[in-house]
């Protein structure tokens, strides 16, 4: 075990995996000499050659498209997008070709990758930096997309991601990389992808989050136990396939559901928190299902973009509303 | 391929100049006010007052040589490194500022100016200037479109879409690459593996040319042919300004990581306000108190623009729902009033 913060953990997972598998390769744009724009890929070019770790032009279709023919000669590419908002000319790989190849070849061919992306704002960063646009890409068949909240679940996810058998779109939270510091295990393991995880017990409410939001969720949590309310937190860690039965178990037993997202509201991950809830668990529930999230705008910039990410008040005040129901 | 040059480095003519003494003086001015704002932005940054900044220090021949072809209502579609260039087509430093501030309002220029806010995705943008420059001929005016990029531009897909719609529709589109040596941290010779970006445009059917981007006065003769060329009807030229970005890709960016910093000492050297100095000191068109006074005017408009945009209310909540659609949608009014809420409640 050693502390590590998350930029260090997947870094960690990363040289794990080449390490272990020469087919493992990293693909991407400033992922080798400098390490990329978060330093993720730092030092794996110097240990482990520019065969297998690959700076590529700027050109994200580019790099999707090379690393999905790759996956299908054999190889297990790991490509990085440098911010979400660059990853659109992509998307018609993801979306076309990336998340159907075993579906249109009936299983002949398989597409075994995974496209890592730094997501959601809250540095102030310029336009296109802090997109959340996970929903999108949960929307898209043939594709799974996880979105870890801590160093230690970064490291097992992306190593069962690189893994998987199936394409994985890995969601980053920009503003987690260098937040918070945990005890990250030694060597491999796997931490299971489409799998929920109770992260806080509580009996009167459940909070369901991911990525960067879970952290905010638990803050939330602290304030409301100030006034004796004993929350729940349920980190979804995967947003498609989505971890219904842990999600539902805690609805039933809460009977009251808050689910957050940094994400654009309308068809976004937190309408299908809602959907599942009132689907599987309608009769124990006590109260609306709410939904925290971000808005139906373009993510504001720096100076006002406070008001677009739910913030810890935004979470607690519909809790509480919950509660009053 | 020898890249055109009409100014040797140590500011000789080797070539026919395009303007008169007076012009190069009036566009060196600009270079200096180009330099200051650009300093200016990276301090500001460093003491946190404005987000990541992309200096362009180095770069200012290409863009003020290029711009200076331009009629005042020509279209111009450039990127976040081409501040110089926008300012000079009648963006305001005040809006700029306000961009790096993290401010939407920075991405309005003044009634009249037709230049597009900076485009920070990389490719994107130049099939707009293609589309502008498509749609003003087909509403039967003569305005016509300069769009600004770098080398690592040309590796996206979009750079060849654009290449390859101003050819098939003779487009009078002015594509300027500056190739400044580096995407970030690839060099150009990771970009493409073609001598030139220059010779890419044959491969579309018109013509590329290869400029010295340090040197002022080759960048405007090969930009005044191009713009030319685009207004009589006779489609897209792309110029290659080989020049240099002295500073690091982004504020965020340790340069030292990648590149030699023997090369920056080197390109330094090649500096293109040095060069148009000599070249007006021989002239006898420049002095250095007239330099210093232009130094201090652009300082003082740019602190009073930083004032302006430092000064400017941010908007309140739920001003983000007003940009979105002419009018706001049914959604977006019941998202205002939850926000309103949620706001309150805290
Ligand atoms: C579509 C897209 N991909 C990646 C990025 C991240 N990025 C910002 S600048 C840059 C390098 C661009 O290099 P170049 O086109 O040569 O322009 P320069 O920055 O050197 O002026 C990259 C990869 C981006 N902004 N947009």
């Amino acid at each position: 075990m050693s502390e590590m913060n998350m930029a260090q953990a997947l870094n960690d997972a990363l040289a794990v995996a080449l390490e272990a598998d020469p087919r493992v390769v990293l693909i991407g744009e400033d992922v080798g000499t400098t390490g990329g724009v978060f330093r993720v890929t730092d030092g794996l070019q110097q240990r482990f050659g520019d065969e297998r770790v690959i700076d590529t032009p700027v050109a994200e279709s580019g790099i999707v498209g090379a690393a999905f023919g790759m996956a299908i000669a054999g190889m297990r590419p790991v490509a990085e997008i440098q911010f979400l908002g660059f990853s659109y000319p992509a998307y018609d790989q993801v979306v076309s070709h990336v998340g159907r190849i075993r579906n249109r070849s009936n299983h002949r061919f398989s597409a075994p990758m995974v496209i890592r992306i730094p997501f959601g704002g809250g540095i102030g960063a310029a336009e296109h930096h802090s997109e959340a646009s996970e929903a999108m890409y949960a929307h898209t068949p043939g594709i799974k997309v996880v979105a870890p909240a801590t160093p230690a679940t970064a490291k097992g996810l992306l190593l069962a991601a690189i893994e998987d058998a199936d394409p994985v779109v890995f969601l980053e939270p920009i503003r987690v990389y260098r937040a918070i510091k945990e005890e990250v295990p030694e060597g491999h393991y796997l931490t299971p992808i489409g799998r929920a995880e109770v992260v806080r017990e509580g009996a009167d409410a459940t909070i369901v989050a991911y990525g960067a939001m879970v952290r905010d969720a638990l803050k939330a949590a602290d304030a409301l136990a100030a006034d004796s309310v004993a929350v729940e937190v349920v980190d979804l860690r995967t947003l498609s396939p989505i971890d219904a039965a842990t999600v539902v178990a805690s609805a039933v037993k809460t009977g009251r559901v808050v689910a957050v997202s940094e994400g654009h509201r309308t068809a976004g991950i937190a309408s299908e928190i809602v959907a599942i809830v009132q689907e599987k668990a309608l009769y124990s529930l006590l109260a609306p299902v709410a939904r925290v999230t971000g808005w139906d705008t373009v993510v504001p910039l720096k100076r006002t973009e406070q008001h677009h990410i739910p913030s810890v008040g935004r979470i607690v005040a519909a809790v509480r509303r919950t509660l009053e129901d | 391929m020898e890249p055109l040059r009409i100014l040797d480095p140590s500011g000789r003519l080797v070539g026919e100049p395009p303007v008169d003494a007076a012009e190069v003086r009036r566009l060196f001015e600009a270079m200096v006010t180009a330099r200051t704002y650009d300093r200016k932005s990276s301090a500001l940054q460093r003491q946190g007052r404005l987000a990541t900044y992309a200096p362009f220090e180095g770069q200012e021949a290409a863009q003020i040589g290029a711009t200076a072809a331009l009629r005042r209502d020509d279209w111009l579609v450039a990127t976040y490194r081409d501040a110089a260039a926008m300012w000079m087509q009648g963006y305001t430093f005040e809006a700029l500022f306000l961009g790096r501030m993290g401010d939407e309002r920075g991405g309005s220029p003044p009634a009249g100016v037709g230049v597009l806010p900076p485009s920070i995705t990389v490719g994107a943008h130049m099939i707009h200037a293609v589309g502008l420059a498509w749609g003003e001929r087909l509403l039967g005016g003569d305005r016509i479109a300069m769009t600004f990029f770098g080398d690592g531009a040309t590796s996206e897909g979009d750079f060849h879409e654009a290449m390859n719609f101003a050819g098939v529709f003779r487009i009078g589109t002015v594509f300027v690459c500056q190739n400044n040596g580096w995407a970030i941290s690839m060099s150009r010779d990771r970009q493409t593996a073609s001598a030139t970006i220059a010779q890419k445009a044959d491969a579309y059917g018109f013509p590329g040319v290869l400029v010295d981007g340090n040197d002022l006065l080759a960048m405007l003769a090969a930009a005044r042919a191009a713009v030319e060329r685009a207004r009589a009807g006779k489609g897209p030229t792309l110029i290659e300004a080989l020049t240099y970005r002295i500073g690091p890709h982004t504020t965020t960016d340790d340069p030292g990581r990648y590149r030699d910093e023997a090369d920056v000492a080197e390109w330094s050297e090649r500096d293109p306000l040095l060069r148009v100095r000599r070249y007006l000191q021989a002239a006898g068109e420049w002095s250095e108190d007239r330099e210093r006074a232009v130094e201090e005017a652009a300082a003082a408009g740019i602190e009073e623009a930083v004032v302006r945009a430092e000064g400017l209310a941010p908007f309140g909540p739920g001003a983000a729902f007003d940009r979105m659609y002419a009018r706001p949608t049914g959604a977006l009014e019941e998202q205002r009033r939850l926000l309103l809420e949620g706001e309150a409640g805290q």
